[in-house]
Order: C-alpha cells, then structure tokens, then sequence
C-alpha cells in the first residue's frame, strides 16, 4: 500500500475544508470495506484520506416521515437493513441491504460508500499484467473476449463491461432516491439516477460527484408501492456472495389485479444501477400474472448484449424479474 | 508521506495507545503489534471472516478496518472469550461438543461471529443461523457442526 497521509475531523464543516485543502486525488474514507480494500490491492492510490465514518451530520435513519425517508449517508447498512419500518413498508430497500455483504462488513460499511463501490472485475482487481481501461485508461479491456461470466450484458460498451455490483442503489433507484451532496461550493441534489454514468469511452469515470464533494443524506420519496416491493437477488450460493442477477420491483395493484404503479430496477447485470422503464410500461394496466410478469422481464433485457460466457445470464434476469413480480404482486394484494 | 497517528484504544479491557502507521489494518496491528494471534489471516480482503473480532460490541472484519479508527472504541478478540481462570465460553466448549472445526484455522472468527449471531437476535432458527453465519467459510466444511454449536449455545434444539 502507497503511504498517504489520515485526518479525523470531527464535523462536516471541517471534512469539507480538510478535503479541499489536502487536494485533488484525496479521498474521503467511510467504512473502508471498498476504499481500503482497493488501497491494498494498490487500485486506489490516494496520497490523503479524511475519515468521515463518524461525522455526527452523516448519522440518522428516518423512516416515519410523511413526505419521505431520509438515511445519513454514514448510516450502517446493518442498521438499516434492520429498519423495522422500513422493513415493513419498504421490504426492496431493506432487503437490498441485508442480502448484501456479510453481517460483519454491514457493521462496517455505510449506506453511502455502498452508492460508490467500485465494480468486482478480476482483470480490475487483479492489477497487471492484465489490460483495463477503468484502472489504467487506454491499456484495453481483458474482459472482452475473456473471462466475462459475471459482466454486464446491459450499458457496456467496446472499452469496459465491468459490472456495477451494488444492490442498494438499484433498490434506490426504483424509488426515485435523491442524494444531498454539500461541498466547497456548497450544497446541491441530485437524483440517485444522475449519480452513476455508463463507461462509454471512459470508463474510468464511474460517476458526477467532484472529488471535493461529500454525499450526506439520500431520501427516498414516500410512496404506496412500498409495500409490494421486493428485491430478489440470484446467486452462485445462497448467502454472500455478489447477484448474478437481481430485480428491484415495487407494485401497486387495482380491481382485478390490475398494475396502477410499477417501479422496476435490475443489477448484478449492468454497468450501473439500471432502472427498466420499458418493463414499467410494459405492465403499465395490465393484469399482474406470469405472463404479463415474463414480458416485463424481456422488456427490460430487450437490449442486452452477451459476450463469451454471459449470455445466460440473460435469460436468468428476465426469469429474476418475473419472480420479483410475483413476490410484490403478492406482497400488495395484503 | 506517512505520518503517525496516536491511537487509544481498548483490547479485552485493556487500555492500548500506539502511534500508527494510516496504512495497518486493525488485524494486523492485533497480531503483529500486540501479540494477540488468536485472530486469524485468512484472505486479507474481507471475504472469509476469519479475522472477525467486535468493536463496540459488533463484529467486524478486522483486516478491512484501518487501526487507526478504532481511536477511543473498544475492541474484543478470541483471547478475551475464555473466563479469566481459562475456562471455555458455553460458545467455544459448545464447538468442542459439537466437533465444530477440523484445522481450526476459521475458527476464532467463526466463535466471534457466532456470539455476534446469538447477542443480535440472529440465532432463532436454523436458517437465521445459515443467514448470518455466510460471512465466515470454513475451508474444513465443518458447517454442520458450527450450525449445532451456535444452536446449542443459543439454547436451542435442532430446527
Ligand atoms: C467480501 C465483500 C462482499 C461484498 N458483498 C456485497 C454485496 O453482496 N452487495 C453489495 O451491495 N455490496 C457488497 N460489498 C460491498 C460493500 O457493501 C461496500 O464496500 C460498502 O458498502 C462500501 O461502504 P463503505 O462505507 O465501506 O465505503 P468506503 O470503502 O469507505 O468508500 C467507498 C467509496 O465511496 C467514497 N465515499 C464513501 N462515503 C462517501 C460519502 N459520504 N460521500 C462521497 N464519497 C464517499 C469513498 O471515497 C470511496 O471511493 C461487499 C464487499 C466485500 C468486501
Ligand atoms: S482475513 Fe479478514 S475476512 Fe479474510
Ligand atoms: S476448521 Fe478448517 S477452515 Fe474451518
């Protein structure tokens, strides 16, 4: 690991002025289960990291407010995993978060650094002698055309197929999530959707926040679809591990079983957290049933791009979705 | 360029102040710097468990952890499990009994993260137990046995 210099100032004020001052290229650490992991691997090499775990301004899980839910970004994916409104009203997002990780990394990690983690790609993580344009742009892609079992069949393109592993943000997503953002230069919103960008010719930049930027609280607007909601996650086993696919599917249901809303979101299976509109408006009226359900999922994998040994994957996420359907049909009809 | 950093903390009620290198990990500042080699090292990056310790009362992945951030928390390993005159934890005599482990390598982050497991709530049911054990491989597969030691010390039958 590079050697680089640690601050622990005790209010956001301060992170911010320490973050600007220390310079492009620093880093703020929360829980470390990402950065400092990259930091061993030599992948991250920041010269300067401001600690923000502990800032009391980035503390705070509300979830009985009328008009939304509000989650400090320092906020421990284990606690609101274990939201008991949250749990109850908006079973996706609970569960994004506790079929995530293990209990011990959901005690460390933050609900913010979790928006920002960076994706699981062996040729990534591996470091040389294999090419990789997010780590060192211009040197290629060894995904392509190699081992790509676990990479994105949506949003990649000829420089990076690396897939977005999260699964709170797709859950996020689904819900229309904003993200207060503050910085030197103040503070701004900006919607969940707008934070993470597909690789295109860059695929070493991931997403919009400046470097100097702090995320400090995501909200989530109230909605009835909360409760039929689920997030499904397919797995190489059954616990712990990363989706192979994943569905993030949120329903309200009329007379006759009817779709009035539909939110849905799918990961494990794209370069970014990937809301499905073609799959809403494919249920948009229609009665919720296997059928219409198995369309949704094709909908949303109509543009899906396979390479060498992913393409399964493809056919997993349309089956993911039309289960995710099910359970929150289900879910909204009690 | 590194620069120390003063870190206070607590080990198995022990009082600890070291100056820090950013870059240690909680494990190996537990291993290296303070004799305590109960912890183990298995893949450094999080994925095994096998460093699993509490902080402030909660289990986490001490490699993944910078040392440096556990200034002014406490921090319990496998070496403060025992009762002071050596005796078992119910835990650990509960994975003798149940032949819970065959190396051993995995299992001072296995009884850490099961009195985690049990002191959260997470041990009513076998397949809570499954849930929230998946941290912790066993190279050994001594699974079934870790499920029945966990089981027991909750004080549970099987189901
Ligand atoms: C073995 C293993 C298994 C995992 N399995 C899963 C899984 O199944 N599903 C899943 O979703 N995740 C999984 N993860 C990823 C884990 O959830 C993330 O590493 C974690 O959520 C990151 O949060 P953190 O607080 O530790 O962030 P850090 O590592 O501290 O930071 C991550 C990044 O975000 C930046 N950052 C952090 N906080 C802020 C902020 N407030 N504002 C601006 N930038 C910020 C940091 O600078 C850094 O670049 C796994 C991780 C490991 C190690
Ligand atoms: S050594 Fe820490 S999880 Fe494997
Ligand atoms: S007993 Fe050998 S690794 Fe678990």
């Amino acid at each position: 690991m590079r050697p680089y210099t640690y601050t622990a100032p005790a209010t956001l004020e301060e992170a911010v002025r320490a973050l600007s001052e220390a310079g492009p290229g620093t880093k703020v650490l929360a829980g470390g289960t990402t950065l400092f992991d990259l930091m061993k691997l030599d992948i991250e090499t920041p010269p300067a990291v401001v600690d923000i775990r502990a800032l009391p301004e980035l503390a705070g899980i509300d979830t009985a407010g009328p008009r939304e839910l509000t989650f400090g970004a320092g906020a421990l994916m284990a606690d609101v995993a274990a939201d008991p409104l949250l749990r109850r009203d908006y079973p996706a997002l609970a569960e994004s978060l506790a079929k995530a990780a293990s209990q011990q990394l959901r005690n460390m990690a933050t609900v913010g650094g979790n928006l920002l983690q960076r994706t699981r790609c062996t040729y990534f993580r591996g470091g040389p002698p294999f090419p990789c344009n997010k780590r060192l742009p211009g040197s290629g892609c060894a995904a392509i055309g190699g081992l790509d079992r676990g990479h994105a069949l949506l949003g990649g393109g000829d420089a990076c197929v690396a897939t977005y592993p999260g699964d709170w943000a797709v859950a996020l997503i689904a819900f229309d999530a904003v993200l207060d953002v503050t910085g030197p230069r103040g503070t701004r919103t900006l919607p969940l959707a707008g934070l993470h960008v597909e690789p295109g010719e860059r695929p070493d930049r991931e997403h919009t926040l400046a470097w100097d930027e702090i995320v400090t609280r995501i909200r989530v607007p109230v909605t009835a679809a909360g409760r039929g909601s689920t997030y499904h996650k397919v797995r190489d086993r059954e616990s712990y591990a990363f989706a192979l696919a994943s569905a993030a599917v949120a329903v309200t249901l009329g007379e006759g079983g009817a779709v009035e809303e539909c939110r849905v979101a799918v990961g494990g299976v794209a370069t970014r957290p990937w809301r499905c509109p073609s799959a809403e408006e494919e249920l948009a009226g229609a009665v919720l049933d296997r059928r219409s359900a198995r369309r949704a999922g094709a909908a949303a994998f109509a543009g899906a791009r396979a390479g060498t040994h992913n393409a399964f994957r493809i056919e997993l996420g349309i089956r993911t979705v039309a289960e995710a359907l099910r359970i929150a049909g289900e879910r909204a009809l009690r | 360029m590194t620069s120390e950093v003063v870190t206070e903390f607590t080990v198995n009620g022990q009082a600890v102040r070291l100056d820090l290198d950013p870059r240690e990990s909680l494990l190996d500042v537990l291993r290296e710097r303070l004799g305590l080699t109960g912890s183990k090292k298995g893949c450094d990056h999080g994925q095994c468990g096998a460093c699993t310790v509490h902080v402030d009362g909660r289990r986490v992945v001490s490699c993944l952890l910078p040392a440096v951030q556990v200034n002014g928390r406490s921090v319990r390993t496998i070496e403060g499990v025992a009762g002071p005159d050596g005796a078992l934890h119910p835990l650990q005599q509960a994975f003798v009994d149940h032949d819970a482990l065959q190396c051993g390598y995995c299992t001072p982050g296995q009884v850490m993260s099961g009195l985690a497991c049990i002191a959260e709530g997470n041990a009513g049911a076998d397949d809570d137990i499954r849930e929230h054990m998946s941290g912790n491989l066993c190279r050994c597969g001594a699974y079934p046995g870790i499920l029945a030691a966990v089981r027991a010390a909750a004080g549970r039958r099987e189901g």
